[in-house]
């Protein structure tokens, strides 16, 4: 499996694949659209964009929590020069750096110099990167031409209805040809200029994502309707975000008691809108300015202060660069994280829901070293309750996105479906093998894997 | 003639990429008007830019220190809660 995207059949795939499998070049190598990608490739998103041109309900632009992780928000604003430097200095520590994002903490559009002025700087530093954007689409299409030209190859849009009623009571206003415009005038707007912005890029050939919040009781049947007209405008893929709406984020949703999908809304909505277009599982809503590969957020290790002090050689870094890009295409240089379940250190001795502790190891089919001991809450009171719906069990999953495999002794059924459903093997064939036998067994597997779709591709 | 920036700002960065003079500096941190370049946008647009795309509640204010978006006038109103 080279790219598989989704847990759902699509047979309306834009990328003319029956099983939701997506062969599009530019799906499979971007790590967050792309369930094997995302262990393979790193992406850093640039907080160069902080301003914004509408107001959501369910996004508040005051609140910047450290502990926080949801878009829009941000630790510190960038200027263009200072990104492009930090996109230097991420590239020299980690060469797997495949995909640099804008994606806030307001609208890359609503900042247009300072976004075209960072993906020019970085476009000529590092030409093997990937770019991408995203946005509320109000400002995009008067840019589509100049996005091609700079080689942008993902846009993703937030849309999250066609109803201009909808709108209104999810925008409570925009900012449009120097005015604020409110209620049904800003909705109708927003809405047309969604759309105008998704029929520019797909016709320049850029990637597009179509990112919708679901928002529970108010546009639960207008997400498949919006699939369905993506889906004729050769939008590449949709991702349902259920909406985080904390009171204590401060967002109108939030104090307003708007209450977030459940698990099953989401899977049934996911349903309905992948009978039109792929759809993707295994979104994180990473914060803006994430670091790294998915699902590990190494934000901190290159903020502003300890970019000074660095001393970088542009030339070596592009060079090295170009280099481990071009041999993780061709499936080489690769390595993954697995997590073991051991309470001995040496054997798989544990059941995935009572491990205490996860070990995890990185291998690359070689060699075979532990880089992390992960505690968990182990999830499982008893063999009687393997956890088919407790909530501890998301948590966990999500401790775990950056691995590629988990080796226990035993997995329940609910806990296999949702590995895999996150794009991480369960493997319980190794129980009480060595772990690093069983390891370096794995990711010589996943190894074999990647060497094949390669062939296969090729 | 001018407007000016409150403490109810919230560092957005908005003002500042739509002023058609230039006027808006992040000064320390802090974002502030210079009385010398605000013109209100008078004979530019028939609104003031920065008011007009600014999220936060009497951020911006007119020199007799009425805010351009009082409470109220940009959030939707909730049932039950109280003014802050
Ligand atoms: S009123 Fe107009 S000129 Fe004055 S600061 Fe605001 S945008 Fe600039
Ligand atoms: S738009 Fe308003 S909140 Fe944003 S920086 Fe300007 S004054 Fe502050």
């Amino acid at each position: 499996m080279s790219a598989q995207i989704l847990p759902f059949a699509s047979p309306a795939s834009a990328c003319g694949s029956s099983h939701g499998e997506c062969h599009d070049p530019r799906v499979a190598d971007h790590p967050c659209y792309s369930k094997d990608a995302h262990h393979k490739y790193a992406r850093l998103h640039l907080p160069v964009a902080p301003a914004c041109n509408i107001q959501c309900n369910y996004c508040n632009r005051k609140y910047d929590c450290s502990n926080e992780s949801r878009p829009g928000v941000v630790s510190e604003v960038l200027s263009p020069e200072e990104a492009a430097r930090k996109v230097l200095a991420v590239a020299d520590a980690i060469p797997q750096l495949s995909v640099v994002g804008i994606a806030g903490p307001g609208d890359a559009f609503a900042n247009w110099p300072r976004t075209s002025a960072t993906l020019r700087a970085v476009k000529k530093m590092l030409p093997a990167l990937k770019l991408c954007l995203s946005s509320n689409g109000l400002n995009v299409a008067p840019h589509v031409g100049e996005l091609a030209e700079l080689g942008v190859d993902h846009v993703t849009l937030t849309i999250n209805t066609l109803e201009p009623e909808i709108a209104a009571r999810i925008y409570p206003w925009v900012f449009w040809e120097h005015k604020r415009w409110r209620g049904l005038e800003a909705a109708e707007i927003l809405i047309r200029e969604q759309w105008r912005a998704a029929a520019a890029l797909t016709a320049a050939g850029v990637l597009v994502k179509i990112n919708s919040v679901y928002i529970p009781g108010l546009n639960d049947d207008e997400l498949p309707k919006i699939s369905a007209k993506a889906a004729g405008m050769g939008v590449a893929i949709h991702n349902i975000m259920p909406l985080i709406s904390d009171p204590a984020h401060g967002t109108h949703f939030g104090l307003s008691g708007q209450r977030a999908p459940s698990e099953e809304e989401i899977e049934s909505v996911r349903a309905r809108c992948a009978a039109h277009l792929p759809q993707m599982g295994h979104c994180h809503q990473c914060r803006a300015d994430a670091v790294g590969m998915l699902g590990e957020d190494r934000g901190a290790e290159f903020a502003r202060e300890h970019l000074d002090s660095l001393t970088l050689d542009a030339q070596a870094i592009a060079a090295r660069h170009a280099a481990v890009q071009a041999s993780l295409k061709a499936g080489g240089g690769q390595s993954w994280k697995i997590a073991v379940a051991s309470a001995d250190g040496q054997r798989i001795d544990q059941h995935f829901g009572h491990a205490e502790a996860f070990r995890i190891y990185e291998s690359d089919g070689q060699s075979v070293k532990l880089v992390a001991l992960r505690r968990t809450a182990a999830y499982c009171q008893g063999p009687s309750d393997c956890g088919d719906d407790d909530a501890a069990l998301p948590k966990l999953v999500q401790s775990l996105a950056d691995c590629a495999a988990i080796l226990a002794v035993r997995i329940g059924h609910a806990p296999w479906k949702k590995l895999e459903q996150a794009g991480i093997q369960p493997v319980v064939e190794h129980a009480f093998a060595s772990i690093e036998a069983s390891v370096l067994a794995v990711a010589q597997k996943l190894l074999e894997q990647v060497q094949e779709a390669h062939t296969k591709r090729a | 003639m001018a407007l000016s920036i409150t403490d109810r700002c919230i560092d957005c960065w908005a003002c500042m990429t739509v002023c058609p003079n230039a006027a808006i500096a992040h000064v320390e941190g802090l974002f502030v008007i210079d009385p010398q370049r605000c013109t209100e946008c008078l004979g530019d647009y028939a609104a003031p830019q920065c008011a007009s795309i600014c999220p936060a509640e009497g951020a911006i204010e007119n020199e007799w220190g009425e805010a351009l978006n009082p409470p109220g006038s940009l959030t939707p109103a909730i049932a039950g809660a109280k003014e802050s």
